[in-house]
């Protein structure tokens, strides 16, 4: 039963349970920052938009806090449930702090299924390292990773002071 | 060098039965490996790339390791012997085609070839006024190229659209060819829905004089007699990687009048006649848009790859895939939440059965096959507004080649079957 192993390892009930019923989805009326990424291999999409506190330029990034985070997209059951892990783990966090959550989370991505060796990196992960079966499936790494390449643009755009809305071609849907 | 293979080979068209294709099967030793621990490993996507049987590998790797030289330059021994076999192989999968050698233009692939092809209409002029039909059902590398040449050149791009069936809908066709365009591209066969478009219909239709008529052959030549002199276009586009043969290596067929009448697309070497510091004239066709170094030992495999569809017949691979379609179209018809982006009878379609798996992701239904090491192809398959047109984003494609066995449709349906249950969609 290794394959199925496999599968179950893949698809943990919390990823699972993170899918079916999604945390922050649901745009808001404002926003400081709005990213929108594509996955180019299947079409899934997040639109991503945050609020922050303390931005103001050349504003030390620990003290930028993110207050509000919102996004609607549509992707496989890793990409969903990975925004809606990223959503909870980086609310209220300063964007130092989601910065280095970002790295611990595309260091558990690049782990080829031995996942982390830093505790400490676990645990500020928490839910999110049920992922770490992804790291098995290098086409899939980018389904785990659409919501925070979103984040992390939305942000950068946010702390620029461009809350301006992301630019979609004509015609998508 | 125009030791041309017969067209026919086999033995008076008897039915490709399950015995000869289990024979054929061991000329393709990737079959026989296991993937995910253990599992047996089931091909079904051949129509984003074909497994190369054993003859076309050992036909590289001779040409590579006893005659590999560039062509169409130098006189030494070893590139006149690479020449030759270059040229060789043009003759021959030009006759596989049903083109003349002269009208089999070298590309890196489908998607050089229909971009060869942007590049030398608008060489030969394309400007505001004119107007560029395509269809709904392109695959990106027959949209994306004549959408760019709209924008460089002020041309107007309009489409014929796809119906709810997965087919073309021709009712626009005779207003579109009434406001004479000067392209005319389409599909021969999607590689999304699997419909094959009614060529007879669409280049039948007098479209005027300045019209050239672009074929995105990708889909055909690995699954049925495609002859272009017949088909009623003037430019082909095709890939060896899609008939069994090499990557890297492909061709735009054109006719000679055609060929003749557009410009260069590429520059460089091996397309010039005389070059001086502000001018070059360039070489007639098929040379004058074969710039660069070319795929030589490509070409060769390529060559290997018709020899081996040729012995088999593709009349017998169209019959045998047909029977396959038709029994993967009943088993996924049986499987509830289970709906074919494409037409449901095996009339005028090929074996690439594109599904929508209600209320599971393709990437998801995917992931659930290989693991029980069934390959198949989840995404858009590089066609976006055609699964826009049929209401999703993204699908499950079952793609079906002249190795895929009953078997093998058996074990997709039933693992399709299991996929709703295991994500716990009712």
């Amino acid at each position: 039963m290794g394959s199925a192993g496999g599968m179950e390892q893949l698809y943990q009930q919390l990823i699972m349970d993170h899918a079916k019923d999604p945390s922050h989805k649901g745009l808001g009326e404002s926003f400081d920052g709005e990213s929108f990424q594509v996955n180019p291999m299947c079409g899934d999409q997040v639109r991503l938009q945050v609020q922050l506190r303390g931005q103001t330029p050349g504003q030390a990034s620990d003290a930028i806090v993110l207050n509000g985070l919102a996004w609607d997209g549509r992707g496989c059951s890793i990409s969903q449930a990975s925004v809606s892990m990223m959503s909870e783990l980086v609310a209220g966090r300063s964007a130092r702090e989601i910065a280095r959550l970002e790295e611990t989370f595309m260091a558990l991505m690049r782990s080829r299924g031995e996942g982390l060796t830093d505790p400490e990196e676990e645990e500020a992960l928490g839910d999110a390292l049920a992922f770490e079966g992804v790291s098995r499936y290098p086409a899939r790494i980018k389904c785990a990773l659409l919501g925070w390449m979103a984040l992390k643009d939305a942000l950068a755009k946010a702390e620029v002071g461009d809350a301006s809305p992301a630019a979609i071609p004509e015609g998508w849907e | 060098m125009t030791d041309l293979p017969p067209r026919v080979a086999h033995d008076g068209g008897a039915r490709l039965g399950c015995d000869e294709v289990a024979r054929l099967r061991a000329d393709f030793p990737v079959l026989g490996r296991c993937v995910r621990d253990g599992k047996p490993l089931i091909y079904l996507d051949s129509a984003a790339t074909t497994q190369r049987p054993r003859s076309v590998i050992d036909a590289v790797r001779e040409f590579d390791l006893g005659s590999y030289a560039a062509v169409h330059r130098g006189a030494h021994a070893l590139a006149e012997e690479a020449t030759l076999a270059f040229e060789g192989a043009r003759t021959s999968v030009a006759a596989f085609l049903g083109a003349e050698p002269g009208e089999l233009v070298v590309t890196t692939g489908t998607t050089g070839a229909i971009n060869t092809a942007a590049f030398a209409i608008e060489s030969a002029g394309v400007g505001v006024g004119d107007l560029i039909v395509v269809t709904e059902a392109e695959h990106h590398s027959n949209l994306v190229p004549w959408q760019r040449l709209a924008s460089r050149t002020g041309a107007e791009l309009a489409w014929i659209p796809v119906g709810e069936d997965g087919r073309l809908d021709l009712g626009v066709v005779d207003d579109l060819a009434a406001r004479r365009p000067r392209v005319v591209a389409v599909t021969g066969a999607s590689n999304v829905t699997g419909a094959c478009t009614d060529l007879a219909a669409l280049g039948g239709v007098d479209w005027g004089p300045r019209a050239i008529r672009v074929l995105d052959a990708a889909q055909m030549p690995g699954h049925g007699v495609v002859c272009f002199r017949d088909l009623g276009f003037d430019l082909a586009a095709v890939s060896a990687h899609k008939m069994y043969g090499p990557t890297g290596v492909g061709a735009l067929l054109g006719s000679q009048s055609v060929l003749e009448q557009l410009g260069p697309a590429w520059t460089g070497g091996s397309m010039v006649e005389m070059v001086t510091m502000t001018q070059a004239t360039f070489q007639p066709p098929p040379q004058r848009f074969e710039a660069g170094t070319q795929p030589v030992s490509q070409m060769v495999g390529w060559a290997a790859a018709v020899r081996y569809l040729t012995a088999i017949g593709m009349d017998r691979i169209a019959a045998r895939e047909a029977e396959l379609t038709a029994r993967l179209l009943e088993g996924v018809g049986g499987v509830a939440g289970v709906r074919v982006l494409g037409p449901l009878d095996t009339r005028d379609r090929s074996g690439v059965v594109s599904l929508d798996v209600s209320g599971v992701h393709p990437h998801d239904v995917g992931q659930f096959l290989d693991s029980l090491g069934i390959a198949v192809r989840v995404g858009h398959h590089c066609a976006q507004p055609v699964h826009r047109a049929l209401g999703v984003h993204a699908s499950t494609r079952v793609s079906l080649g002249l190795y895929s066995t009953k078997a093998e449709v058996d074990a997709v349906v039933k693992a399709l079957a299991q996929v709703r249950p295991f994500f716990g969609v009712a």
